[in-house]
């Protein structure tokens, strides 16, 4: 701190947890202690509070012990002569702040004034990972800002979070010089993956206001999140920094330092102040200062460079005008420069030589039809992709050829078949890696802002927006995006790269008779590949950096439980870095060929999880089920009374049969813990013929979220049939039937299930 | 150079006074007693009756045969002897008082400290969960008083310590065991004819101080927190300037907190404060010399009036009603300077009584009425007061740094830690460290060796800790407040603007110096600066050291793997073979020394180059004093000011 700094934030302090009081008496005496207090779609009630002080705020009433909390954090403003130190004391004030801004919250949302109403011409898009273009999210005019991000997200980045994909998140608070710059500073974080949260205003003008104007897409698909408008809704971003350490950390409410800790060490997120800071600003500042995150104003602040709350330098002032550079746009590029360089963010940015910004923060976005130049696939156009291992002299690395008509023979708004055909050669290529390569072009593409990605294969859908057509967007893009992206990302086993695009019709057809023939081929490879077939499992730790004991241990047979690691993944992940976090395991000797031990799995767990787990069955959840860290696609949880399991997806916020939703479900399932009964999974584990093969496979399946029903309808219905219970996805429950165990039985009588029969699980 | 040996205008008013007085003080005795050139050297052997032998010119041997190398080690020895007992008891009457307390006898005495009671709890493996704070402290109290008269094991806190350094003194067989045992050892060793190898007398001097710093005084400070509150920051003054021409001024002086406490709790009450204003006061100011100044400086910010030759000083002002003592560094001289002014001396401890003197014996179990019965005599003096001249000369300090509080004002309740600390050593912003602790000794010019030091250091971006008078020797120039960052080093300042504290951090007492032992194996296990005391860019140094106490703490900082550098002279001059063995022998042992050196430039000199020399060692960048200094509100100022003008 500075005395500066100090002051002004423990006046700040001060004066919120008075008001908190003051609001809370109020909203006492108005709603009643028993009014409940909910964020949206949490399990982890006001979670900077539960995780800072163990206190599980649900009601009104449980307020008043937290505020108590908060009043004996403050401190007294240090004097102007021979003053008393003042860090400590300015981080425990800033402890008092966030108390204080997640209780008025918490008071808002029980009088349903959050998440804040958008009551300008702004609108942004709700909703997780979209499934159809079409797909309009609520909010417009009359909607709502954000708020709290809720569990669901939270898990649903969690991949990303953990593989640095996405290295951290901005709290930006404030308001931009100009809308211009808002747009760039925001293009600038999501170009390096960085989430945004958006909150507070300068003189009631929020940055919020400015990305708006500028018809900026907002919401967790394009990784930038308005909380609200005023400085209070930053107390989110600590919320999800806080649930971080909760969720894939294995940390319990009331473990204040570790989660602190755990976010200072794993969590790379900073501040940053645009325009005038308050008292308030200092204030939530030093309360950020407490998880490790820096703060950076873009005005003249006192700075604070000496290191140790933070990994490097507290608080940084920029003035904004004083950045060097030939206009505002570069300064606002040099002003996330460094804020990416005090948060010690190490990303690796890959110049992708295209006309539009770049990033996985584009990834989500979606085009719409009102806004679409041209599409390809999708109703009534063809698309495919198909990459194929070559021989280096067939390959001219970097050569991207356009085999047809381009972009500008069609009309706005039309379609056109094309086929993007990817050649790759390399020393360590193999024709396994093919599929896995193959499946990159999704994420690749749907970096480039204003375009759009959607399926894979020959079902692959599309889209270029109008403002990218405009900035020069066209077909050979499409190749210098994936010839730079498998050189960066895939280099160890990618020498040589060359794509061609084919819209002639002819073509078309020619080159994807060759891919069907392949992706056939692949299928009947996959379907071959056992768990007996190989000698060797592969090890994933990518967790581990948030979720320290947990190993996954991923076979043919068994895929990563975040569903995005399968056994052929894993082995190109070990060929592209050899001490990476995915490692072969030799089987070893099997000890159990039923429950899946194997002496040699055995050793590494142990190894891996530092002796928190000694031994894991691949095959049984009842007995030493592998750990989870907190990114699982699916929790499963036995029902006892039904003699078997119910499995429940993560975008699934029902209440199950266990009398849990996902996320109060994945407190128990996640941090690396072993909790026979309990297990996350990915998805297509489910269809697995190792899936729970001891415990009797997928005819233990008593109840199964709609959603995972209708989306894997296919899948599970060949796994039923190979099962020998063809009509066995009828008889599992759904949330549209039973939510609890005395509904659940009846449905399972009723329809025969299968479970009712088996040996008894206990 | 003054006429005097003093470098503070105070203490060179009072004695102008007392020259033309012609009243006698320690700074006339110094010039007028030279000391002993034989035993000044430790050439002196008076252990057995057929001497005292000097061991000068070409007397080689004593009458027994022993050398001048076993004389000087056995001497050597003693004092350390005598300055771990003196702590050592201090600490056991701390835990006598705790085991009363904890028996609900002890009149005013309180558990104050519950958090500090069940830390001390946790480090001795006494169970607390459930358990009242009394059936706690009682065990705690039986604990500590067991380690007084333990005779095989070790002392409770040797488990304190790094594992490194209680492997070494486990290799080398110094672990302590109990701290009666160690001393008794000592003076049994050091008897006429049983010891006669210096390296061995040494090495169990090394134990027997270790008894004193990780036993006695570590206990003594604990327990003191426990029983009286662990300190925190608090401001105040210092120096003569504080006592009052229009209130009764009492001073306490000595050492232990249990009388001191009571006094300021007395001072405090009503009835008394109506009672010295029946007596023309307008109130009862009270204000400490040495130690009990420190105690009661750090827990409650009563103002000290000046270290150890400040004692005498202070009766000259005649400003001062009462000086009350117990005991440790109390000269028998006061008693005959208070007979030309009106000051009653009060002695109070039966441990520690003066010819000449008032005995009032402090009675712990009615202590309050004790207190009240002292400082009631102090009031009823107060109408004999003739001609006062106290000198208007005070300073203004930031005081109260316990290791926890350290460890707090680094990240507050939930990020605490001494990772700033280790941070801003390891990127030199802070070069390194240094303690500077200790005396006054009248052979020196008071003060001058501590001031520049701690001045220098701090310039050249060395953090300092300061204890006892060297504390209260630096606070009188204002070094220990805040202010003093005009004067730091870049980067040291840029620390401790972040943190707001001043460069130089009072740690208490003499007993406290067991909170750096605290801090620095804190600072060794954080992370970033080796393993063990003996690899941090650290130094000890005590530039007038005067007593046996200060022998001890410097050698169980060695034993503790530290550069211990002291000042004035050597007491082992006189044998090269002694002189080498706590230098080479013992960093070949334990990874500290000792040495002797009287020039505090070059105690300056080779602390620096110590300092950059563990930073090499340990592959951290060089130091380079301008390569920080962006940090702070001095450019916000600016701004602001510019802001204010426009408008």
């Amino acid at each position: 701190m500075s005395r500066y700094i100090a002051t002004r934030a423990i006046r700040g302090a001060t004066a919120l947890v008075y008001e908190a009081e003051q609001l809370l008496n109020k909203a006492l005496k108005e709603l009643g202690p028993d009014t409940p207090v909910q964020f949206t779609n949490t399990a982890y009630y006001l979670p900077v509070i539960l995780g800072l002080t163990g206190i599980e705020v649900a009601k009104l009433g449980d307020m008043p012990k937290v505020l108590e909390r908060a009043k004996a954090l403050l401190h007294p403003i240090p004097k102007d002569q021979v003053w008393l130190p003042y860090l400590g004391e300015t981080l425990d004030s800033g402890i008092a702040t966030l108390f204080a801004a997640e209780l008025i919250e918490g008071i808002r949302f029980a009088y349903g004034e959050q998440p804040e109403k958008i009551t300008w011409g702004g609108k942004i898009a709700k909703g997780g990972s979209f499934t159809s273009p079409e797909f309009e999210g609520e909010g417009g005019n009359g909607g709502t800002l954000n708020g709290p991000i809720d569990d669901i997200q939270l898990r649903a980045w969690g991949i990303q979070l953990v593989d640095g994909r996405m290295p951290g998140f901005a709290a930006i608070v404030g308001c931009a010089k100009s809308n211009e710059v808002a747009v760039e500073i925001v293009r600038q974080l999501q170009q390096r993956n960085i989430l945004v949260f958006l909150s507070g205003n300068v003189n009631g003008r929020s940055i919020i206001h400015q990305l708006m104007e500028e018809g900026v897409e907002l919401g967790y698909d394009t990784y930038t999140v308005p909380f609200g408008t005023d400085t209070l809704s930053a107390i989110y971003a600590l919320g999800f920094a806080t649930r971080s350490a909760l969720t894939f950390g294995g940390m319990k409410g009331g473990m204040a330092r570790d989660i602190l800790l755990y976010n200072k060490y794993r969590v790379f997120a900073f501040v940053l102040a645009l325009g005038e800071v308050d008292d308030l600003k200092y204030a939530a500042a030093a309360g950020a200062i407490n998880y490790g995150f820096p703060v950076i104003a873009d005005t003249v602040i006192p700075q604070i460079l000496p290191t140790g709350i933070t990994s490097y330098e507290h608080v940084i002032s920029m003035p904004f005008d004083e950045i060097p550079g030939e206009n505002d746009l570069e300064r606002a590029k040099r002003l996330v420069q460094r804020c990416i360089e005090v948060r010690g963010v190490k990303i690796k940015v890959t110049e992708v030589p295209i006309p539009v910004p770049y990033g996985s923060a584009f990834e989500g976005e979606r085009v719409r039809r009102e806004d679409m130049r041209i599409e390809f696939g999708g109703k009534k156009t063809r698309c495919f992709e198909y990459l194929r291992m070559a021989n280096f002299d067939e390959v001219e690395d970097g050569k991207v050829t356009v085999v047809g008509p381009g972009i500008e023979t069609v009309p706005e708004g039309g379609a056109m078949d094309m086929g993007i055909v990817v050649e790759v050669a390399g020393r360590k290529m193999q024709e396994d890696f093919e599929p896995v390569l193959e499946r990159q072009i999704h994420y690749f593409i749907n970096g480039a802002s204003g375009i759009q990605h959607i399926g894979q294969r020959d079902i692959a859908w599309i889209r270029i927006s109008k403002a990218a057509a405009e900035k020069g967007f066209n077909l050979e893009h499409f190749g210098k995006i994936l010839v730079a992206r498998f050189h960066a990302d895939f280099g160890a086993i990618v020498d040589k790269i060359q794509v061609t695009i084919y819209t002639d019709p002819k073509k078309i057809e020619e080159w994807l008779a060759k891919a069907r023939e392949a992706y056939n081929y692949r299928n009947q490879r996959l379907a071959d590949m056992t768990d007996e077939s190989v000698e060797e499992f592969y090890s994933c730790t990518l967790c581990q950096s948030f979720a320290p004991n947990h190993v996954c241990v991923v076979s043919p047979e068994r895929l990563g439980l975040c569903g995005a690691y399968n056994w052929l993944d894993c082995k190109a992940s070990y060929q592209i870095n050899p001490t990476g976090p995915n490692q072969p395991i030799l089987k070893g000797k099997c000890l159990d060929p039923v429950k899946g031990y194997f002496d040699k799995v055995n050793e590494f767990v142990q190894s891996a999880s530092h002796g928190s787990v000694q031994e894991v069955s691949m095959y049984s959840i009842m007995e030493n089920p592998m750990t989870a860290c907190g990114c699982f696609e699916a929790i499963m949880m036995v029902i006892p009374e039904a003699n078997g399991f119910m499995v429940v997806s993560r975008e699934d916020p029902s209440m199950t049969p266990a009398g849990m939703t996902f996320s109060t479900l994945a407190g128990v399932a996640g941090g690396g813990l072993q909790t026979p009964g309990v297990m996350g999974v990915g998805k297509y584990f489910l269809v697995s013929r190792k899936f729970i093969a001891a415990d009797g496979g997928l005819k233990r399946i008593v109840w199964m979220s709609s959603l995972l029903k209708e989306t894997m309808a296919e899948e599970l219905k060949a796994a039923a049939a190979r099962e020998g219970d063809p009509d066995l996805l009828d008889k599992i429950a759904d949330e549209r039937v039973a939510t609890t165990v005395d509904e659940l039985l009846p449905y399972l009588e009723e329809k025969g299930h299968p479970a009712l029969t088996m040996p008894p699980l206990f | 150079m003054t006429e005097f040996k003093t470098i503070d205008p105070a203490a060179v008013e009072m004695l102008k006074i007392a020259a033309e007085e012609n009243i006698s003080t320690a700074f006339s005795r110094a010039e007028e007693v030279k000391p002993c050139p034989i035993g000044e050297t430790g050439a002196c052997c008076k252990i057995c009756f057929m001497g005292p032998c000097r061991l000068v010119g070409k007397t080689t041997r004593g009458v027994c045969g022993a050398d001048v190398h076993t004389v000087a080690a056995r001497n050597f020895a003693r004092m350390v002897a005598g300055g771990a007992s003196a702590h050592s008891d201090h600490g056991r009457d701390l835990a006598m008082t705790l085991l009363h307390v904890a028996k609900g006898e002890g009149q005013g005495y309180r558990i104050r400290d519950v958090a500090k009671l069940h830390a001390v709890a946790r480090y001795m493996g006494i169970p607390t969960d459930g358990r009242t704070k009394e059936e706690i402290a009682l065990d705690v109290a039986t604990e500590a008083l067991a380690n007084f008269g333990r005779q095989t094991g070790q002392v409770t806190y040797v488990t304190r310590a790094t594992k490194k350094r209680q492997e070494i003194w486990k290799k080398l067989g110094i672990v302590p065991r109990g701290v009666d045992r160690e001393v008794v050892e000592t003076l049994h060793r050091t008897h006429e004819g049983v010891d006669l190898d210096p390296e061995n007398i040494l090495r169990h001097a090394l134990r027997t101080s270790l008894a004193d710093g990780w036993g006695g005084s570590m206990l003594a400070t604990d327990i003191g927190d426990i029983l009286f509150g662990t300190p925190a920051p608090i401001s105040t003054e210092i120096n003569l300037g504080v006592l009052k021409e229009d209130q009764v001024n009492i001073i306490v002086h000595g050492h232990e907190p249990t009388l001191s406490e009571m006094i300021v709790a007395a001072a405090q009450d009503p009835e008394l404060i109506a009672y010295a204003k029946s007596k023309g006061a307008k109130g009862i100011n009270l204000a400490g010399i040495c130690c009990t100044g420190n105690e009661i400086l750090m827990r409650h910010g009563i103002s000290p009036a000046g270290n150890f030759l400040h004692q005498e000083l202070a009766i000259i002002t005649g400003a001062v009603e009462a000086m009350i003592v117990d005991v440790q560094c109390i000269m028998q001289a006061l008693a005959s300077l208070a007979e030309n002014y009106h000051t009653k001396l009060i002695t109070t401890s039966p441990k520690a009584k003066i010819p000449g003197a008032t005995h009032i014996e402090f009675d712990e179990s009615r202590a309050l009425d004790s207190a009240k019965e002292i400082v009631r005599t102090a009031i009823d003096n107060y109408p004999n007061r003739g001609k006062t001249r106290i000198p208007p000369i005070k300073n203004r300090l930031v005081a109260g740094f316990s290791h926890e509080y350290l460890n707090y004002m680094q990240g507050g309740i939930y990020r605490g830690s001494f990772r700033p600390l280790n941070d801003a050593i390891v990127q030199g912003r802070i070069r390194g460290a240094a303690g500077v602790v200790g005396c006054n000794n009248a052979r020196v010019p008071q003060d001058e060796g501590i001031y520049n030091l701690v001045k220098e250091f701090v310039a050249n971006d060395v953090l300092v800790v300061v204890t006892g008078c060297a504390a209260t020797g630096s606070a009188k120039y204002g070094l220990l407040s805040p202010e003093i960052w005009a004067a730091t080093g870049k980067g040291l300042r840029e620390v401790c603007e972040a943190v707001g504290v001043p460069p130089v951090l009072h740690l208490g007492s003499c007993v406290d110096n067991s909170r750096i032992l605290t801090v620095l194996t804190q600072m060794a296990t954080e992370g970033g600066l080796g393993e063990d005391i003996d690899d941090l860019p650290a130094v000890g140094i005590c530039p007038e050291y005067m007593c046996e106490k200060a022998i001890a703490i410097g050698t169980y900082f060695v034993a503790s793997g530290a550069y211990v550098l002291f000042g004035v002279h050597s007491p082992v001059s006189a044998s090269d073979v002694v002189t080498r063995l706590m230098t080479e022998g013992w960093e070949s042992q334990v990874g500290g020394k000792l040495e002797f050196e009287p020039d505090w430039r070059k105690i300056l000199e080779k602390s620096l180059a110590h300092i950059d020399k563990k930073r090499e060692k340990l592959g951290l960048v060089p130091w380079d004093p301008n390569r920080f200094g962006k940090s702070g509100d001095a450019v916000m100022m600016e701004y602001l000011k510019t802001v204010a003008a426009s408008k």
